[in-house]
């Protein structure tokens, strides 16, 4: 088990994090106190705990490596995800995800605003509620929902799929319900078992994507903008 | 044929803006192209150099050498860029240009001892094997972003926006959507890209200098910084991106260039290339950082001339993008006859949203990409840098300077009052700068 | 751009030690706000009217203080940094002995419990040479600043205050803020500086000289004011907060038994005592959320 304090800093971590180790280690981290980059451009498998809050950006560019935010995440955690996954105790800020193109990132309280905006391949988890606008431009990936959504869901999506079990406030441009088949039920049961979820029936949640009405303008969508 | 010798052209409705109406009636969507502003604006043309005479000493042509070389990115990062020219390759996206000419500047660019930029979708194998120095561009779209790029490139260059769109994001049509550019994007093939104009994950400078320390934590802070905006209030940006910590800012003109974008964007929006240049530098000699952090520019650069009159008016190096591809063979008059099928003509052309670029540079089509020889298109551009570096030497020792970044604004005049009070330089044969002091 | 800050005290203990979490906070927005820093306090200190002036030095404060003294010796004084603070239930005779003796001093604020203080130097350095340790208070706001399209000075510093006991701090940029302004000042708003923070500060006393609620004035503001925007508000008893629709300037508030907090960034919280246990969340766009000494207004 290797331990950080970040009280002086987050270099120290974010550099053992890069260097090309052997095995997979343990580490923790403490005294976040809030502040930025913390666990960022990880290359290695390491399973890392953070003890405390984290400003913006934690576990940003993430590869391999498993980390665990033990209290709230700042705006940006693991933006542009690889790969491995981040998971926080708490509730993260806006632009949960934001482009993550793999990997996993499950949030055990809410997440804010734009939670997955722009994603690309990364697999989210919210055991609460998400803020307005999450999924705005999501490419691909999963995002499960099992609270409620904000207004505007899904805003101009790509192919990036949503399971939402609460309400949604509203949904975005080109966003549509879709029906659940057995092979989105299958996935949605091994995101929610993956997290750790095993209180929640699949039954229980909406399928959300893209209605692919505006893939090529055509004025006569010209309103949806 | 009609006599039209008696005839009155509306200045306000010419025979350009009525096929425009018709057009935008017949279709119902706002006019796409490519390239950059076609109109007139004040330029470096309106800018000349002061030689030297009796009160200064010229350089000689041959013995007495002229320096070039430009380091980029020395205020934070332990790996600055070291360039033997002060001229860089603008971003510019693959898939907007093909792989043979993302190839090919990365060759021109390396025989010359400079950088290529990556744009919009990332980086592609070609560009990082020829480029001898790659500046990897970090955009609202994150398209194909990676860290396994992001360490691979020999800086990093956030873009805030371009100066043929300040405001605007990508744009790329389903036509230019292969399946190559679909699976670097993340994208169904064939679809319409949709523009992103504001970074996913963060707004604001105050959250910028947030983002630039995680890419530095995460490049172990080794990579410059640029931060790129398009001109439209460029004092303010550059003091922004100076005190968010960049190492470089990099200022684009509404001259530059685009790949697709909506007409009234690139015609109505930002200030040319002349007075944001002046208003950066402003901004950063205000807060003491004049070379510290260093400035390019970009926006219309053409010839030597242009390169020496922006290094006298304080950038450290200039940045060319259109002006590369017409090196590469943009617009050439070889293929004049299919310029006609196109409804346009060698030197008129800039549809290239539509992907059939005859000249194979702004297409995905693998016929029409095959026309460019990445190795003979590589030497062209080789060439054309050669030339640029060649002519501000020329200009610079003409002004008595052994290093082109000793020119300085003194070593201008302007031929008109707008283009004096943009540069804020004299008009020629006064000592009056327009709105800086008395006539 | 900016930070910002505000806390607001249930408990007596952590109204005793106002000064030091407010500081403590505002040190934290140091980056996001590097050239100038200012803060509001609210409290019952005194009788009568609080009147705060800042003048061009140390040595010009204790002058006007010794004015003051000699001239209106009712009013009681004290110096922090170049500030005055003026305690005095005859505020007119104050502002007209200024007005002609100490023209140079600026007026900061005035109201029955709100004191400001602004200068253009680094968070540290304001909060070294500001005492904030030794303040208490009911509620405080602050703001650190990295100006944008205005100038750095201290006229152009935040908390604003176009009105008695009212102040606002803002992170974000208005986009329609110029035509506001003309429009405010013939209607007889007094807007000194260029920027777009005074603007709103501006337009919230006006509508408050209207009638509204500050409830009703923020919520006008929705409609008004274009831009990017969280705004951190404070009046007589308490504080209010709002964000734009769009939401992309950060916020985040905290609650525990004994205070009410809200920072642009977790980490300035994470000093206040009971953190580890507090209810935090992000405000919703297009919210308004208040407290007053009543506890939250609905």
């Amino acid at each position: 088990m290797t331990s950080f304090d970040l009280t002086d800093g987050v270099r120290s971590l974010n550099q053992h994090l890069q260097q090309p180790h052997d095995a997979a280690t343990q580490i923790t981290a403490v005294n976040a106190k809030g502040k930025h980059a913390v666990a960022v451009g990880a290359t290695q498998l390491h399973n890392i705990t953070i003890d405390g809050n984290v400003g913006y950006y934690c576990g940003g560019m993430n590869q391999h490596a498993h980390i665990h935010v033990k209290g709230h995440a700042g705006p940006g955690l693991a933006e542009n995800i690889m790969s491995g996954s981040v998971r926080v105790t708490g509730n993260a800020a806006q632009y949960c995800a934001a482009s993550g193109h793999g990997g996993s990132v499950v949030i055990e309280g809410n997440a804010s605003a734009r939670c997955g905006v722009s994603m690309k391949g990364v697999d989210i988890v919210v055991r609460g509620d998400v803020g307005h606008m999450s999924a705005f431009m999501g490419q691909s990936g999963t995002l499960v929902v099992c609270g409620n959504a904000g207004d505007a869901l899904g805003d101009s999506i790509y192919e990036a799929r949503l399971y939402v079990r609460g309400t949604v406030k509203s949904l975005g441009a080109d966003c549509v319900e879709k029906d659940m088949r057995a092979e989105h039920k299958e996935q949605l049961r091994a995101l929610l078992q993956g997290a750790g979820i095993d209180d929640l029936a699949v039954d229980e949640f909406r399928r959300y994507g893209s209605a692919r009405q505006l893939y090529h303008f055509d004025v006569d969508n010209a309103s949806a903008y | 044929m009609t006599d039209t010798s008696w005839m009155r052209e509306s200045a306000t409705f010419t025979r350009p803006v009525i096929a425009e109406i018709e057009r935008a009636a017949r279709t119902g969507i706002y006019d796409i192209r490519g390239f950059g502003a076609r109109r007139c604006v004040p330029c470096f043309d309106d800018l000349l150099l002061l030689g030297a005479s009796m009160s200064r000493y010229p350089l000689e042509g041959y013995r007495e050498s002229c320096r070039t070389d430009v380091v980029l990115g020395s205020r934070f990062a332990s790996k600055p860029l070291h360039l033997d020219i002060p001229i860089t390759i603008a971003g510019m996206s693959f898939g907007a240009l093909s792989a043979q000419a993302k190839e090919a500047l990365g060759r021109g660019a390396s025989m010359a001892g400079t950088s290529t930029t990556t744009g919009d979708g990332g980086m592609t194998a070609e560009e990082r094997g020829q480029s001898k120095h790659l500046v990897y561009q970090y955009l609202p779209s994150r398209y194909g972003m990676n860290p396994d790029d992001l360490r691979k490139a020999d800086a990093i260059e956030i873009v805030v926006g371009q100066g043929a769109k300040p405001g605007g994001g990508g744009m790329l049509l389903g036509q230019k959507i292969s399946e190559r550019v679909a699976h670097m994007r993340n994208l169904p093939e064939g679809i319409d890209q949709r523009s992103a104009c504001r970074h996913p994950d963060w707004t604001g400078p105050d959250d910028l200098e947030i983002k630039i320390q995680e890419l530095r934590e995460i490049t172990n802070w080794e990579k410059p910084i640029y931060v790129k905006i398009g001109a439209s209030r460029p004092f303010y940006d550059v003091t922004l991106a100076v005190k968010a910590g960049a190492d470089v800012v990099v200022v684009d003109g509404m001259q530059g260039g685009t790949a697709a974008t909506q007409e009234v964007f690139i015609e109505h929006v930002g200030i040319p290339t002349l007075p944001a240049v002046r208003q950066a530098v402003e901004a950063l000699q205000e807060l003491d950082m004049h070379r510290t952090v260093q400035l390019i520019v970009s926006g219309g650069i053409r010839s030597g001339a242009d390169v020496a009159k922006a290094l006298a008016m304080g950038a450290d190096a200039v940045s060319i993008g259109t002006a590369a591809l017409i090196a590469l063979g943009d617009n050439n008059a070889e293929h004049e006859e299919e310029y006609n099928k196109l409804g346009t003509s060698a030197g008129f052309y800039d549809d290239y949203q539509d992907g059939a670029d005859p000249a194979g540079i702004n297409t995905q089509d693998p016929e029409l990409a095959a026309r460019l020889d990445p190795v003979e298109a590589g030497k062209r551009l080789s060439n054309y840098l050669k030339v640029l570096t060649l002519e501000t030497q020329t200009l610079a020792r003409a002004c008595g300077k052994s290093n082109v970044n000793n020119l300085e604004p003194e070593d201008l005049v302007a031929l008109t009052i707008e283009a004096a009070a943009m540069a804020g330089v004299p008009l020629a044969g006064t000592q009056w700068i327009p709105g800086q002091n008395p006539l | 751009m900016c930070g910002i800050v505000g806390l607001f005290a249930k408990h007596p203990q952590v109204s005793e030690q106002l000064g030091s979490h407010i500081a403590g906070m505002l040190a934290q927005m140091g980056e996001r706000g590097p050239d100038s820093a200012g803060v509001a306090i609210y409290s019952d200190e005194g009788d009568g009217q609080k009147l705060c002036f800042r003048c061009q030095s140390a040595q010009h404060a204790e002058q006007l203080m010794a004015l003051l003294s000699k001239q209106l010796s009712e009013v009681q004084t004290r110096r922090v940094a170049r500030h005055v603070v003026c305690q005095t239930n005859n505020p007119e005779s104050v502002l007209a002995l200024i007005t002609t003796a100490a023209p140079d001093a600026t007026l900061m604020s005035s109201g029955e419990r709100m004191v400001i203080f602004k200068e253009a130097q680094h968070p540290s350095d304001f909060i070294q040479d500001h005492g904030f340790s030794a303040m208490s208070g009911s509620h405080a706001l602050g703001h650190t600043r990295m100006a944008t399209e205005s100038a750095v000075t201290t006229a152009g510093s935040h908390p604003f205050s176009t009105g008695p006991d009212l102040c606002l701090v803002h992170n974000g940029s208005l986009s329609n803020h110029n035509r506001l302004r003309r429009l405010l000042q013939r209607r007889g708003v007094n807007i000194q500086t260029e920027n777009d923070s005074e603007v709103a500060a501006g337009y919230l006393s006006y509508r408050m000289q209207q009638g509204d609620t500050l409830t009703q004035a923020l919520e006008a503001s929705l409609e008004d004011l274009d831009g990017f925007y969280t705004f951190a508000v404070g009046s007589r008893d308490g504080f209010a907060v709002l964000r734009d629709p769009i939401a992309c300037k950060p916020a985040v508030l905290a609650e525990t038994e004994h205070w009410v907090a809200m920072a642009s960034e977790f980490r300035a919280l994470e000093q206040l005592p009971g953190i580890e246990h507090a209810n935090v969340w992000e405000p919703e766009p297009a919210r308004v959320y208040s407290w007053d000494k009543n506890g939250a207004v609905q």
